[in-house]
């Protein structure tokens, strides 16, 4: 059994974030959960802080990755620029696929 | 749910308050302290951190930041069986008085 | 830096310090650390020199080293790309003190600037900061009006701070939610080609490396 779970995106992919309201400990602020962005980078795997924040292990380590948002889409009157991004690093059990990609292993 | 230290995109209009404070003696030494305790079983940070999320709404507003890692650190310290509540709660209170009967 | 008990020596035989007696009152939260660091002392997990010489450490790293690195990519395309893919490296190459336990070091990424991008960053979750290459970040970044202001609105925050971009330039914030810390590279200032790295570090402030501002301009800079 391995330690660690398999990256399941690459850069390019788009993603939705999970909109859970989970109890405890969770690194996935509200602002940006049930929204849709762009995989940009693999950070690598990490153990969950979830888990370690209660006194876990932490295992299966977790692929955390770089998404990033269009700012007017992630807020009502955005008041800024039509350009303007947010990224924000997110693991992976966080997120859904969006586009019909399978993965082979 | 409310998770005060989530903190992104809350409404407010605040300007930031560019003044800055000279950190208090006991902020610097939580601070060191931090550094100098070994690394116990637990990943501190994490654990430090959900103690910090644990202050409820009410509190976490009005805390100043060290304050609010002073719960994280006892956190950590209670979880690790370092230290009990018990015993910081009386060391508390005897400090309290050795100063005030020292006034 | 001042201290609120107006002396700061140690016993450096592991006693607690006595000196509660002349002391203003703390308040809860001081006598609640002062308890926890007596305990902690008396139970022999650590020993008042640690803390005070780890405190005098603390204190070494300022925003200047930073701009020492920046200033020394600026200048050298080679040590520029070692920065970027390793900024703990490349601090060590220049002679700073690594910190004793760099593996558990959380990694630093930079962000690098330029014509048609502008980063700012934030911590919503709990201010994060790369303290490592920087030091103690300014109160305002751990303040709760910056950690929900910074996503929602960049461009308002950088407005306070004396910051308006053009509307093409895409103002990219970076929320540090999990382990990894961020530092910026501020964009090199024209009219800066024959300054030394040292003059050049003067332009780089620390609210350049954050996001707020950019670097300094050469004739707003401090004298040399």
């Amino acid at each position: 059994m391995s330690g660690a779970t398999l990256p399941k995106y690459e850069p390019g992919d788009r993603v939705r974030v999970s909109s859970e309201e989970p109890e405890g400990h969770c690194r996935t602020p509200r602002y940006v959960q049930g929204r849709q962005g762009t995989v940009r980078k693999l950070h690598g795997s990490f153990r969950n802080p979830e888990s370690l924040a209660y006194g876990g292990t932490g295992l299966p380590r977790q692929p955390l990755y770089l998404v990033e948002f269009g700012q007017p889409e992630l807020w009502k009157d955005y008041k800024g620029a039509a350009g303007d991004r947010l990224w924000i690093d997110l693991y992976q059990h966080w997120l859904e696929p969006l586009n019909d990609r399978r993965i082979s292993q | 749910m409310d998770k005060p230290h989530d903190r992104g995109g809350w409404e407010t209009d605040e300007s930031i308050d560019q003044s800055e404070h000279p950190a208090m003696d006991w902020e610097r030494r939580l601070a060191a302290l931090g550094r100098v305790l070994p690394p116990g079983r637990f990943m501190s940070t994490d654990v430090s951190r959900r103690g910090i999320e644990s202050i409820p709404a009410d509190q976490y507003g009005s805390m100043a930041y060290w304050e609010r890692r002073l719960v994280g650190m006892e956190t950590r310290l209670v979880d690790e069986g370092i230290l009990t509540k018990e015993e910081i709660d009386q060391k508390a209170a005897e400090l309290e008085e050795r100063w005030e009967a020292s006034q | 830096m001042s201290t609120h008990d107006g002396h700061d020596h140690d016993h450096g035989d592991g006693e607690p310090h006595p000196g509660m007696a002349g002391d203003a009152s703390l308040g809860y939260y001081g006598t609640r650390y002062r308890a926890i660091e007596a305990l902690l002392i008396e139970k022999g997990v650590c020993t008042l020199s640690e803390i005070n010489a780890a405190a005098a450490r603390q204190e070494t790293r300022t925003p200047m080293d930073g701009a020492r690195m920046i200033a020394h990519a600026w200048v050298d395309p080679e040590f520029k790309q070692r920065f970027i893919s390793d900024p703990l490296a490349a601090m060590g190459e220049l002679g700073y003190r690594l910190p004793d336990n760099v593996v558990d070091t959380p990694k630093i990424t930079v962000l690098e600037n330029d014509e048609d991008v502008h980063h700012l960053v934030v911590c919503t979750l709990c201010s994060c900061y790369p303290g490592t290459l920087l030091g103690a970040p300014p109160d305002w970044y751990k303040s709760l009006a910056y950690r929900s202001r910074a996503v929602k609105d960049p461009r308002g925050v950088m407005h306070e701070f004396g910051l308006d971009l053009a509307d093409e330039i895409e103002v990219r914030v970076q929320d540090s939610t999990a382990d990894l810390r961020y530092i910026v590279m501020p964009k090199r200032p024209a009219g800066t080609e024959d300054m030394s790295q040292e003059q050049l570090a003067q332009l780089i402030t620390r609210d350049s490396m954050i996001g707020v501002s950019e670097a300094l301009e050469p004739d707003r800079s401090p004298a040399a």
